[in-house]
């Protein structure tokens, strides 16, 4: 039986990666995630897997540090929050088009610009909808729970290595900085130089016994860059077909359909108690993958029910992939904060009753 | 069995960590718990709160619009969260500071006197335990051997010397609500 | 006697390296970068490091640096070469690893990566070609360019009320506790090669030894850039470039 602790969302995150064998973190501190990398220096994993940490003179060093340690074949990672995260998109880009396995975590705080320490998702669109530069996508993963920040570095990286392509863990202050009881994997032995070598013959090992490799994401010839397009396109269809998750609550025969991921869809699960002591019928999709997005999911969900509600930190992002989802078969409105404010349950509530009961 | 609480008072108050403990408890217990601070460097000096909440199911949102008990250590917290404790609810605040008691009837307020016992006990640093002890006279939430032994499972050996002392704060605690 | 008698293998003073690819390089007539591609090739051969050299290439003239020396590369991001050299170090500390960096790269956009990789005396070796132009976009001005001289964005010669002043910026890397070597050297005779080939092979062998960073700045010409031919390019080398940038070690410790 393994042993339940109570830890931050980030602290969770920091042990799951030593205990998944993690090659290297190289990060910069910035609230409210700057608990990943504090984490990761007081547990010392140096001193015990051999994994490497370092605090980088910026997040644009940090997100390149991860290129190059991807590029060696190698369980890399770094985290940031919103500000911080846009400094890294160009370099998020370059992993992409060096079909690169890496973990990146964004604790999203308010924006735009400096804004605020305080919770936010509305780096939806930049996580999602490319970020950088090019046509490229990176898995985002959404936690709502402490359990789900420890599970998804493992999961994460799973994917990352089984695609060659950077995953996203999208997180934000809520997520971050709650404490829940979490139960922390095994501890996992680091891959050896051999193991490296034979799961990415690809990788910058030094060529011994074969011939140079080359991570590089430069192609001037214009119909090879367009068949590298090709290929990342057909990596993405496949990762669609195969990666899509989603969490479904009592969504079967529900009057109105809540559509919220991360710390909003904890949110909604309490709305969905306040609304079922007013006799008001409410399902709830969590998308658990913001890219690929559950549409199928979203849609089938939706059959039957009189509206649906996407409840986001945000003036409206994610409302545009559920709108697309459902093809306007059903109404679909946006209730959201901005600025780290946080509705409580009873606010979405009202919204809800406001938006489709008593308009 | 559901409890849901907001701590509020000062930074350096010891709010955090007294949210931290009544966790910790709860996880001794085996029940379901989340923590959840108002966060960042602002904190230090300014107000501070946290939301814990303890279950024996699974716990919805972290964040809430309304508590079953209400811990406020200053005044700015008290006008903050009166109105938000459920009616039926607890509302305990400590005295110190307070120019504008409370005036709900439909929810049980208790004041206590936590900062002048930490001038009795001559350590300033076992306040926010003698609130603990206060608020668990009150609320039985948890058992206060869940409280020693959560102390001890969470603080480093080299401070067990120190829980003799939040041991005596905490049992200081249950002595003033019951004065 | 004929040709044939002459080219044997006994008689064979002279070959290219194992490890510079046979292929047609990209850099003008006149370039140093073949020079410098050349003797790396050479002392990796030399130094037995062919299996674990990794080679770090920037943005710029030198970007397809990893087509024609044939060990394992990592073409990094414009400036980020010190980072991302970095990072393989740090994962795999028993490679050579060395960046290969122009000044537009390694003193423009990657000043702070170069500052603080050699701050934290990471154990890589930086080549970093100064030729005072941005080659590859153009004929730009870069941080290195003398004041006076023309290029694409100083048409009327770089002013320092207008662009600020050429960076010297080994003489900064020189005054950082992780830096262990930092020497400026050119390839414009056979025996500056000589004496830069030594200079190069000191800095990969402070890779393997741990001993922190090493930066061996080659100064260099841009004939197209520069808009002069190659003997005239070196002329000019050495009246203006070897003033700000003189020739000789700056640290050695």
């Amino acid at each position: 039986m393994e042993e339940v602790r109570l830890m931050k969302g980030n602290e969770a995150l920091a042990h799951a990666a030593i205990r998944y064998g993690a090659d290297g973190y190289f990060g910069y501190p910035i609230t409210p995630q700057s608990e990943v990398l504090e984490t990761l220096e007081d547990e010392m994993p140096w001193e015990t897997t051999g994994m490497v940490v370092l605090q980088a003179e910026s997040e644009v060093a940090a997100i390149n540090m991860v290129y190059a340690g991807a590029g060696c074949g190698k369980a890399v990672f770094t985290s940031s929050s919103s500000p911080g995260v846009s400094l890294m998109q160009e370099g998020i880009s370059y992993i992409a088009a060096s079909e690169l396995p890496a973990l990146i975590i964004n604790v999203m705080r308010g924006g735009p610009g400096l804004g605020t320490i305080h919770p936010s998702q509305a780096d939806y669109f930049q996580a999602c909808k490319g970020g950088g530069h090019g046509d490229y996508h990176a898995i985002v993963l959404a936690p709502s729970s402490v359990q789900e920040m420890c599970d998804f570095v493992s999961l994460g990286w799973d994917l990352a290595f089984k695609y060659r392509t950077p995953a996203m863990i999208l997180a934000d202050g809520i997520v971050g900085q709650m404490m829940e009881k979490v139960v922390l994997p095994e501890q996992r032995p680091r891959r050896t130089e051999e193991q490296i070598r034979q799961q990415c013959p690809w990788a910058t090992t030094g060529k011994k016994g074969r011939k140079q490799n080359i991570i590089t994401s430069l192609e001037l010839d214009d119909d090879r860059m367009e068949q590298n397009n090709l290929r990342f396109q057909r990596t993405y269809r496949e990762i669609e077909k195969n990666e899509t998750r989603c969490e479904l609550i009592n969504t079967d025969g529900c009057d109105y359909l809540l559509v919220a991921f991360g710390s909003m869809a904890r949110i909604c699960q309490k709305v969905m108690e306040l609304a079922a002591e007013k006799g008001i019928k409410l399902g709830l999709v969590r998308p658990i993958t913001l890219w690929p997005f559950p549409a199928q999911q979203i849609a089938d969900a939706a059959k039957g029910c009189k509206g649906i509600l996407t409840v986001e930190l945000d003036a409206g992002q994610m409302i545009e992939d559920v709108k697309l989802a459902v093809n306007c078969n059903v109404e679909v409105k946006h209730y959201g904060r901005l600025g780290g404010n946080v509705p409580t349950p009873d606010e979405v509530l009202a919204a809800l009753e406001n938006l489709f009961i008593n308009k | 069995m559901k409890e849901e609480i907001i701590i509020a008072g000062f930074g350096g108050q010891g709010v955090l960590s007294m949210g931290k403990i009544l966790a910790y408890s709860g996880l001794m217990e085996d029940k379901e718990v989340t923590w959840m601070p108002s966060y960042g460097p602002e904190q230090r000096g300014g107000t501070a709160n946290v939301t814990v909440i303890l279950s024996d199911e699974r716990i919805s949102s972290p964040i809430l619009n309304a508590y079953d008990t209400a811990v406020v250590l200053n005044q700015q917290s008290l006008d903050r969260f009166e109105s938000k404790v459920k009616p039926g609810g607890v509302l305990i605040y400590d005295s110190y500071g307070i120019h504008t008691p409370p005036k709900r009837t439909d929810i049980k307020v208790y004041h206590i006197n936590a900062m002048e016992a930490t001038f009795e006990l001559k350590n300033n640093k076992a306040f926010n335990m003698i609130v603990l002890g206060a608020l668990l006279k009150v609320k039985p939430i948890v058992a206060v051997e869940s409280v020693l032994k959560g102390l001890k499972k969470t603080l480093p050996e080299r401070h067990h010397n120190l829980i003799p002392m939040n041991e005596e704060a905490l049992h200081r605690g249950v002595d003033i609500m019951e004065e | 006697m004929d040709i044939n008698d002459i080219i044997k293998p006994e008689n064979r003073v002279y070959k290219r390296p194992a490890l510079l690819n046979d292929t047609h390089m990209h850099y003008c007539p006149g370039c140093s970068h073949g020079v410098v591609h050349k003797l790396i090739a050479e002392i990796l051969e030399e130094m037995n490091a062919e299996d674990k050299a990794i080679g770090v290439a920037p943005v710029g003239c030198a970007v397809f640096a990893y087509n024609y020396i044939d060990v394992d590369f990592i073409e990094a991001a414009h400036g980020r070469a010190p980072a991302v050299a970095t990072a393989i170090k740090r994962l795999q500390p028993d490679k050579l690893v060395f960046t290969y960096q122009g000044d537009g790269d390694l003193a423009a956009i990657g000043t702070a990566e170069t500052i603080h990789a050699a701050n934290r005396g990471e154990n890589i070796a930086i080549v970093f070609i100064n030729n005072a132009i941005y080659g590859m976009t153009g004929g730009q001005m870069a941080p290195t360019t003398l004041l006076g001289m023309k290029t694409a964005t100083t048409p009327y010669g770089r002013r320092a009320d207008l662009n600020g002043y050429p960076l010297a910026i080994s003489n900064l890397v020189a005054q950082l506790d992780g830096a262990c070597y930092v020497t400026r050297q050119s390839v414009h005779t056979p025996a500056a090669v000589r004496k830069a080939k030594a200079a190069i092979r000191k800095a990969f062998e402070n890779s393997m030894a741990g001993k922190g960073t090493s930066l061996v700045e080659i100064v260099s010409t841009c004939n197209s850039g520069w808009k002069l031919p190659p003997v005239q390019a070196n002329e000019w080398m050495k009246e203006h470039m070897f003033e700000k940038y003189p020739i000789g070690d700056l640290k050695n410790v």
